[in-house]
Order: structure tokens, then sequence, then C-alpha cells
């Protein structure tokens, strides 16, 4: 190694800050009348952190595998405006997924909230639902909550990029005590734009009340195989005793870009299900931070990520045990093909009042091809003594022996194979509670591997 | 024996380049029930892998004609589909599959293969509710998922639901007795014996006599380092149980 080498080059900036075309795109909105004034306060803050502190690099350690300033600054993507009537009928087209659940549903496209996809006509006992930025009769402050969990000035600079830039988002609130059957749907549908990539912050708002139980569905499709951006992100209250179920669905196309967080408090003996089941996208990162800030609160993370030819896939989740009792089940599974990348790193923090931390963590990964590429990160910081925290990390290819078991009963070795595919993802399917979204997403992995219609009974969770 | 349904010649495999089976000939005819016994490490399970198609066992010479046909060159789904079954010492869990639409899979699999019509949904939960019965099996198992979570019991009673389903031509049943309570071999056992007749040939890979109280072979063969040292009726089993393994040595020994 030569002198010349040694020499330290200059500190490289961890983010690079946003160019001329975003700041002409934030000028538009921060001179847009009619949004009350402490939103536009919490804008010009958030992107006063953006300039200062730019899109994260490579360079920083929490976006080690997923440079997002390489993808941000190619190419500037534009804010679109609400969607013609053309569009719309589009979108209610590929809407229909969710949909076909029948029951209460927010529909976004491009970042708008477009009513008329949208049924919340009669919305069951306890629930109240709309547009976040919406005028609202009981004149009650939807946005006061904004921000409290997804801070701006938070590590995760897409939060403020965020903040900064979100058209609308839904707005969901379940009363004390209510007990909700109906999956609660939220569609963002984003239409590629003409011409220009385009860009959508879609920003969420769930209050769960103190004993209520609900169901709230994300998902997110594209339009058409245009790559474009989503940022989105979701803030989550839950209340005492109050049990949330909790999906996101990401099934943009593969050019898409695709980034996500989602941020939850936990009050004492809260329940939240949390499910990040990713299938677009050329690049995904989801970051899942929830607190467990009171005694007593069950978490669980399950993640499923699906990844072939060149995509991308990165999760981040942070399990902050903060008060005792606390108990935390994170399971990510990952299917990988073709030249697919994928990284996961979870932290669980368990401060000192946190004693009788029970975390379990596991990420397991199914490598189909020789040239994916799969990383595990397991980040424990156990600052409490009597605690119970365990994590695995397993990568393998198809089980032999099991492959062996179902030919020696007949099943070809095409179909084995395929169905053990399937099995690994069924496995994660199974921790979603039964419901419409599992039986669709069960049958569409079954045919995407099989490419049969599953008859009754493929699938079993085992519990 | 003219022809005899399974005619295994001089059989010679390997693992890993060790060679365990070291010249097998034996003779299966229809409705026959075969014990082959022997010590651990013997090539019970060596030659029970090599009949289903495990790929880790190396064939290196000799010949197996099963039903008229060359067995080793055939793949594991179309041995199935031949009538070929094996009931494995470690049933495999398969979680995220269901245990009744596998082998709703398997058996149609088999059926088209044939060239027989599939059966549908109503027909097969029929026919396995009265397979169940005869196992003696709960509904709840059926449900789950392929033997995940199953005792050892449960899984070797699946393994014999699974062969009452599918109805072979030649069982061989690998160690099914290890692991199982007096009660549950029994009801296994039970389970075999209302499969035997004259058309299904059975082989039974047991290293204790105790299955052929239950099972009664027709033919008893002593497997011992990878050769059958000793052939006889259902006696030999009790001889064995009361001499045990040892006093075979030497004639497997002399047989070298």
């Amino acid at each position: 190694m030569s002198a010349a080498t040694l020499t330290a080059p200059p500190a490289p900036a961890v983010y690079t800050a946003p160019d001329a075309a975003y700041e002409r795109a934030f000028a538009a909105i921060a001179a847009r009348s009619g949004e009350p004034a402490a939103l536009r306060q919490l804008r010009r803050s958030a992107f006063a952190q953006l300039q200062q502190r730019g899109f994260p690099t490579s360079k920083h350690e929490e976006y080690r595998q997923t440079n997002l300033a390489a993808v941000l600054q190619r190419s500037a993507f534009a804010l679109p405006e609400r969607p013609g009537a053309a569009t719309l009928r589009e979108a209610e087209r590929a809407a229909q997924p969710g949909a076909a659940f029948g029951g209460p549903q927010l529909t976004f496209v491009d970042g708008h909230f477009t009513p008329e996809l949208s049924r919340l006509k009669s919305l069951p006992a306890g629930v109240r639902a709309g547009a976040l930025l919406a005028a609202n009769d009981a004149g009650d402050d939807r946005l006061a909550p904004l921000g409290e969990l997804a801070d701006i000035g938070g590590e995760n600079t897409m939060v403020a990029f965020n903040t900064a830039f979100f058209g609308d988002g839904a707005w969901i609130e379940i009363a004390p005590g209510a007990q909700v059957d109906a999956q609660i749907e939220i569609v963002h549908v984003a239409t590629g734009g003409a011409g220009v990539a385009t860009m959508a912050h879609p920003r969420h708002l769930i209050l769960a009340g103190r004993g209520s139980r609900a169901k709230v569905v994300e998902t997110y499709l594209s339009l058409n195989g245009a790559a474009h951006l989503t940022n989105a992100v979701t803030e989550i209250f839950v209340a005492e005793n109050a049990e949330l179920e909790h999906a996101r669905l990401q099934q943009e196309n593969t050019a898409a870009y695709h980034i996500s967080a989602v941020h939850s408090r936990q009050a004492a003996d809260s329940r939240l299900r949390l499910h990040a089941l990713t299938f677009g996208g050329a690049l995904t990162r989801n970051d899942v931070v929830t607190v467990l800030h009171g005694p007593g609160a069950e978490a669980l993370l399950n993640g499923l990520y699906v990844a072939e030819g060149r995509q991308h896939v990165d999760n981040h989740t942070v399990l902050d045990h903060a008060e005792p009792r606390g108990a935390s089940r994170e399971y990510y599974r990952g299917i990988l093909d073709g030249q697919a990348t994928t990284a996961f790193r979870g932290r669980i923090l368990v401060r000192p009042d946190a004693q009788h931390t029970d975390a379990v963590q596991s990420d397991k990964n199914l490598l189909l091809s020789s040239d994916c590429t799969a990383n595990a990160d397991p980040q424990l910081e156990i600052r409490a003594d009597d605690v119970r925290c365990t994590h695995g990390a397993t990568f393998g290819q198809i089980d032999e022996e099991a492959l062996f078991y179902l030919r020696s009963r007949g099943v070809g070795a095409e179909m084995a194979r395929h169905l053990l595919i399937f099995a690994f993802a069924a496995e994660a399917l199974g921790r979603l509670n039964p419901s419409p979204l599992r039986t669709r997403l069960e049958t569409e992995l079954f045919s995407r591997w099989t490419g049969l219609t599953p008859p009754e009974g493929a699938e079993a969770s085992g519990g | 024996m003219a022809n005899p349904l399974l005619k295994i010649e001089d059989l010679h495999a390997a693992v890993q380049g060790k060679e365990i089976l070291r010249g097998i000939d034996l003779a299966v005819g229809a409705g026959e029930v075969h014990a082959i016994m022997g010590p651990n490490g013997s090539g019970k399970s060596t030659l029970a892998g090599v009949l289903a198609g495990r790929d880790s066992y190396e064939v290196t010479a000799g010949r197996v004609t099963y039903a008229g046909q060359d067995l080793l060159e055939m793949a594991p789904e179309d041995r199935a589909s031949a009538g070929v079954f094996l009931a494995f010492q470690y049933p495999v869990e398969i979680p995220g599959v269901g245990n009744l639409y596998f082998l709703r899979a398997a058996l149609n699999a088999q059926r088209r293969q044939r060239g027989e019509e599939e059966l549908d949904a109503a027909d097969f939960l029929q026919l396995a509710k009265k397979r169940m019965k005869l196992l003696e099996m709960d509904d709840t198992l059926t449900r789950r998922a392929v033997n995940e979570g199953f005792s050892g019991g449960e899984k070797k009673r699946n393994e014999i639901f699974q062969m009452a389903m599918l109805e072979p031509k030649l069982a061989i049943l690998d160690e099914t007795d290890s692991g199982l309570d007096i009660d549950a071999l029994k009801i296994v056992a039970q389970g075999v014996n209302a499969l035997r007749d004259a058309q299904r040939a059975m082989l039974v890979i047991t290293h204790y006599q105790r299955l052929l109280n239950y099972i009664v072979p027709d033919y008893v063969h002593v497997l011992s380092a990878g050769r059958i040292v000793k052939s006889g009726g259902k006696e030999l089993a009790l001889e064995l149980e009361e001499k045990g393994y040892g006093w075979l040595e030497p004639e497997a020994a002399a047989a070298v």
C-alpha cells in the first residue's frame, strides 16, 4: 500500500441535498392556501430538515444496503396533479382486489384522495374514517398527532421528505371498545404519469381506542409498468388493551421505487400485529418501528418478501421495549430468485425498565438461484437484566428430503418444488388472522408457483 | 416364483463412496409379506431408500425388476405411480402444505399418470374419512400441515393412512414400529393388515421381532453387512428374538 492511498479522503457526505426541482416543487406546496397554519409550519420544518441533511446515501450506516440518494437524484420525480376521469376509470379497475372484499375502503391515486373510488358510506359501528386533510364536521383536529411518532428530525430523512410533500392520506379512528370485524382497506394506485416519473407521499394515521379490535390493510399498486416513487408513512397509536392488525401489501410494478415507514406506539396490554408483505418494486425499503410503551404490550412483526430478477428489498425494523413484561415476535422470511438482493436488519432494544421482556426474532431466506444475495443483520441492545431474547437467521435451498418425500408419493419433481416454495410463503401468510386478504394472497401465491388454482385446504399454516 | 412382482439381483449400493449394500438377492411375489430384519447399520434403510428412488444412494451394481420394468431407471414419482410406496422411518414435516391437500394432489398425480380419472373433492373426502377410521385418526390431524407438530406415533399413523389412500402394489415399511408404544403399534398393524390382499406385496423392515407379532410375515430375511445372510419362515423372527443377531455373524463372515 502506498503512502498516497493512506491519505484520508475528505469525509464523505452521508446525505445529499434535494436538487432545485424538489425546491421548486416544495415552493408550490408552501404557497398553497387552505392548509392549517400548524401543518404549513410542519411542512416548512420538514423541508428545512431535508435540505439540511438531504437524502440518505449508502455511506449512511442505516442505508448501507440501499442507496436512496442515487435513486432520488438520478431524476427528480414529479408530483402529479389529481388524475382525470379516464385515469380514474383505469385506477378503479386496478383497485379491484381491495374492492372485492366489500368492506370500508379509502382509495388514493397518486397521493390524492379519490372519494369516487372509496367506500365510506356505511362504516361499521365505532369506526370513523376519511381523508387526513378533509375538513371534518366534528371539528376535531385530525392532524394533531401527526409527526409525533414519525419524527421529521429523526434519523430517517425520508420521513421529512414525506412530511414536506404528502398530498393526503387515510385517517382512521376506532372508538374505545369497538369490535370491528370488517377489514378496513387503504388502497394506493400510482398511475406512473406520462413521460415523467411521478412520486407520491401517502401519509396515514391510525388510532385504535382503548379495548378496541380492528384490522387495517394498506395495498400499493401501479397502474402500468412505468417507474414511479412511493414514499409512504403510517403512524399508528394503539391504546390500552386494544388489538390492531395492520398489513402492508406492496404489489407495485417491478420498475417502482417504494419507501415506507410504519411508526407505532403501544400502550399497556395492547396487541399489535404488523405484517410487511413485499412482492413488487425495483427497490423497496421498509422501516418498521414499534415502541412497546406500556407494560404487558405484545407485538408481532411478520414479514414476507419475494424478490426475483433484479429486485432489491431492504427491511429495517426496530422493536423498542420500553416497559416491563412486553412480548415481541418477529418473523421475516424471504424467497429470492434470479439476481435479487435483500437485506434485513432487526434491532431489538430493551430499555432498563423493560424487565421480563420476551423477544424472539428470526429471518429465514429461501434461495432459489445461485446469483441472489440475502443479508441479515440482527442487532440486540439489552439494557435490562431479566429478559429473554433470541434471534436467528437462516439461508437455505429447497429441502431435499421434503422434495423426495413429495415425489415418493407421486407428485412430479417440478410440482413438488413449487409446492415447497409456496409452503415457505404460506407459513408467513398463516400468521395473518384469517381474512379475505389472507385467502386472496394464498390463492395468488399458490397460482404464482404452481400455475394452478388452489383447491380448498391447499394451505395449512399448522396453527 | 416364475414372475415375482419385485426381483432384486446382486444389488450393490453406496453412500458417499461407502458400499452399504453388497449383493442383495430377493424375490417378492404379489400377496406376500416379507420381513427384513437386521442389526443397526446392516443396510435395511438403504435398501428401502434405493427401492423408492432416494438419490443420495448410488447403485453400483445389480438390477431391480418391478412388474417387468427396470425400477432403478424410474424417477421416484413414476415408481409411486407404478405402485411402489415407502412408509418413511422419519416422515418429513412440511409446514405450509395441508395434509389432505397434499394427499389428494399425490393421489390425483398418480391417477393421471396411470390414465385414470381424477377423484373430485367429495369422493376424495369420503374415501379419506373411511381410511381415517381404519387408523383411528383424529380429524384435526388431517386438517393440519403435513406431519407438522405430529408426535412420533401420529407421523407413523399418517404414513399408513397415506398408504391406505394410495393403495400401492408394493408397500415398503421402513421401521414403522420405531417410536411407537404398544397401543399405537397395534393400530398401525391393524391398518397394515387390513391392506393385505392377494395383489399387494409388503416389505416390512424392522429391527425388532415385536412388530411381527402383529404383522405376521410369510418370509423373514436377515440382513447383515449388506447381504441377506439367512432366510426362513416367520419362526426365524422368534429365533432372532431369542438369540439376538450375534449368532448369525459367523455366517455373515463365512459368506464374504
